[in-house]
């Protein structure tokens, strides 16, 4: 916590000192970009520091907004709508599988009864014109932004195995390291960057900014496992080099999103980021692939 | 009272709706008309627009601020009347033909005296989900002895799909609502229709949540 508002006071700092050595330039974007993660700085914690089901909740509510954004961006049919209703509706029972700690339910919920239930919905619709691009549309959004999300909250689930760090290191671990690796992806790039990696989805990204960034992340993980995680040193390497190459993947996956159509962001949720995808993409690869190395490494 | 009750039902219901539920992509905030008298022209898919609309301007101005609405539909019964007067504040139109011009718009017209925001949707009635019908005249009619009254164009997409017409089951969106500069003084009917088409059009570029007509 103290690392997270240290930066945050340095990222302050240097747009300060920007503006005093070269007034002139409008740094309105940088402002509420750092502004803004100040506001998500503050509820996150005061949401983790509240309860389990507070913070459960509060997952639950990021996984809506993400969906609710999804559905919106991509070309939902009219006909859809009902169907879509029920996408919703499944985000309070996944979620409420996470707070009773049911792991066989929480698992399989979205991706086997979710998964068959919504095209059945759509069946009796009758709407048959665009069927399968609706189908597959709705079950993709629903796996990236409510199965995918409810990972983080699960983690808050686990038994305590690290009992200095408590339920909450691991998910500090995840939106920390992510999060980071998004910012030292960005910072690499732009001292570096030269070979671009993924010209015809983003131009900005280069082989540079890739590996400096997983590399920070990959080190930065290392030494913060033992204290937030049941993770070892060498376990959290690992961790970090998979936060560090997945959360560039999931990145990338909501770009070519946007990209397709042909929109700059998905919404205008949070000032200077854009949409709440936006600032979520890395997460949607990260947060289940990491649960799911803890779960098998240390449970 | 009426004031009273117009603020608690859009602090406590309609603002946490259309703000968290739905979710807005606000461009152009800053065009608002921030005083009347001043008319506010709208494309019109679902009865959330004018919830959409009130709900940009603060709980302060909201008296200001008066929806142009058919009297066929929002008098239609004792309930839904004082509703709509109280809680909405509807200045009611008669859309029957039946009613002489010069008393139809004697209703919006003291209001507009009054320094209020009109909120008109030109196009008379919601029609087919996430689509513009053709824009009527009534709009110049209303203005015509008060042209240099300012007109600002709004566009709304994604309110088709959260509640068309005809469904009681509202499903969560996001909407656009982009808000456009106001339009050029109108000499003719033909003229403001012409602009008024060519701004929504022009406005509709800026959306970013898709739509596929079907």
């Amino acid at each position: 916590m103290t690392a997270v508002i240290g930066l945050l006071l340095t990222a302050t700092t240097t747009r300060l000192m920007l503006v005093w050595l070269k007034p002139g330039r409008n740094y309105t974007e940088l402002r509420q970009r750092i502004q803004s993660w100040w506001v998500m700085v503050g509820v996150l914690f005061v949401v983790l520091a509240a309860s389990k089901n507070i913070a459960i909740g509060f997952f639950g509510v990021l996984s809506f907004l993400a969906l609710k954004e999804f559905l919106s961006i991509v070309s939902v049919r009219q006909a859809d709508r009902r169907a879509v209703f029920w996408a919703y509706l499944a985000i309070p029972v996944q979620y409420y599988w996470v707070s009773i700690g049911w792991y066989g339910m929480f698992i399989i919920f979205i991706p086997v009864y979710v998964f068959l239930f919504l095209p059945m919905r759509m069946v009796l619709i009758g709407e048959t014109k665009g069927f399968i691009r609706s189908a597959g549309l709705i079950h993709w959004a629903v796996m990236l932004t409510v199965f995918s999300i409810s990972h983080i909250a699960y983690l808050l689930t686990l038994p305590v195995k690290n009992h200095d760090a408590g339920a909450l290191g691991l998910v500090l671990f995840i939106l920390f390291m992510t999060q980071f690796n998004d910012v030292c992806q960005y910072v690499w790039g732009k001292l570096l960057g030269r070979h671009k990696i993924i010209p015809k989805v983003s131009p900005n990204k280069t082989w540079e900014g890739f590996i400096g960034g997983v590399s920070t992340v990959t080190l930065c993980a290392g030494f913060a496992a033992p204290y937030l995680t049941p993770l070892s040193f060498n376990q959290g390497l690992l961790a970090g080099l998979m936060i560090g190459v997945s959360g560039f993947i999931g990145d990338v996956v909501i770009s070519s999103v946007k990209r397709d159509l042909q929109i700059k962001d998905t919404g205008s949720f949070i000032p200077g980021h854009g949409g709440i995808l936006d600032r979520i993409d890395s997460l949607l690869y990260t947060a289940p692939l990491f649960f799911h190395f803890v779960y098998y490494v240390a449970y | 009272m009426q004031r009273v009750l117009k603020i608690l039902f859009f602090g406590l219901l309609v603002k946490p709706v259309v703000f968290i539920v739905l979710g807005l992509n606000v461009k152009g905030r800053e065009k608002l008309p921030r005083h009347g008298p001043a008319v506010i022209a709208a494309n019109h898919n679902s009865h959330l627009d004018v919830m959409v609309l009130m709900s940009l301007f603060p709980l302060s101005q909201l008296h200001r601020v008066r929806p142009v609405a058919a009297a066929d539909y929002f008098l239609c019964n004792r309930f839904i009347s004082w509703f709509s007067r109280t809680c909405i504040g509807i200045i009611p139109l008669d859309r029957s033909g039946h009613t002489d011009l010069s008393e139809l718009f004697s209703g919006c017209l003291e209001a507009l005296d009054q320094n209020a925001i009109l909120i008109i949707f030109p196009e008379g009635s919601r029609g087919d989900p996430e689509k513009i019908s053709k824009i009527r005249k009534g709009i110049f009619y209303l203005l015509k002895d008060r042209l240099d009254t300012p007109i600002t164009p709004v566009v709304m997409r994604g309110l088709g799909r959260a509640l068309p017409r005809g469904e009681a089951l509202l499903v969560p969106f996001n909407c656009d609502v982009i808000i456009g500069d106001t339009l050029p003084r109108p000499d003719t009917s033909q003229q403001l229709t012409y602009s008024l088409a060519e701004a929504f059009d022009a406005q509709m570029a800026h959306c970013v949540t898709h739509h596929d007509a079907d």
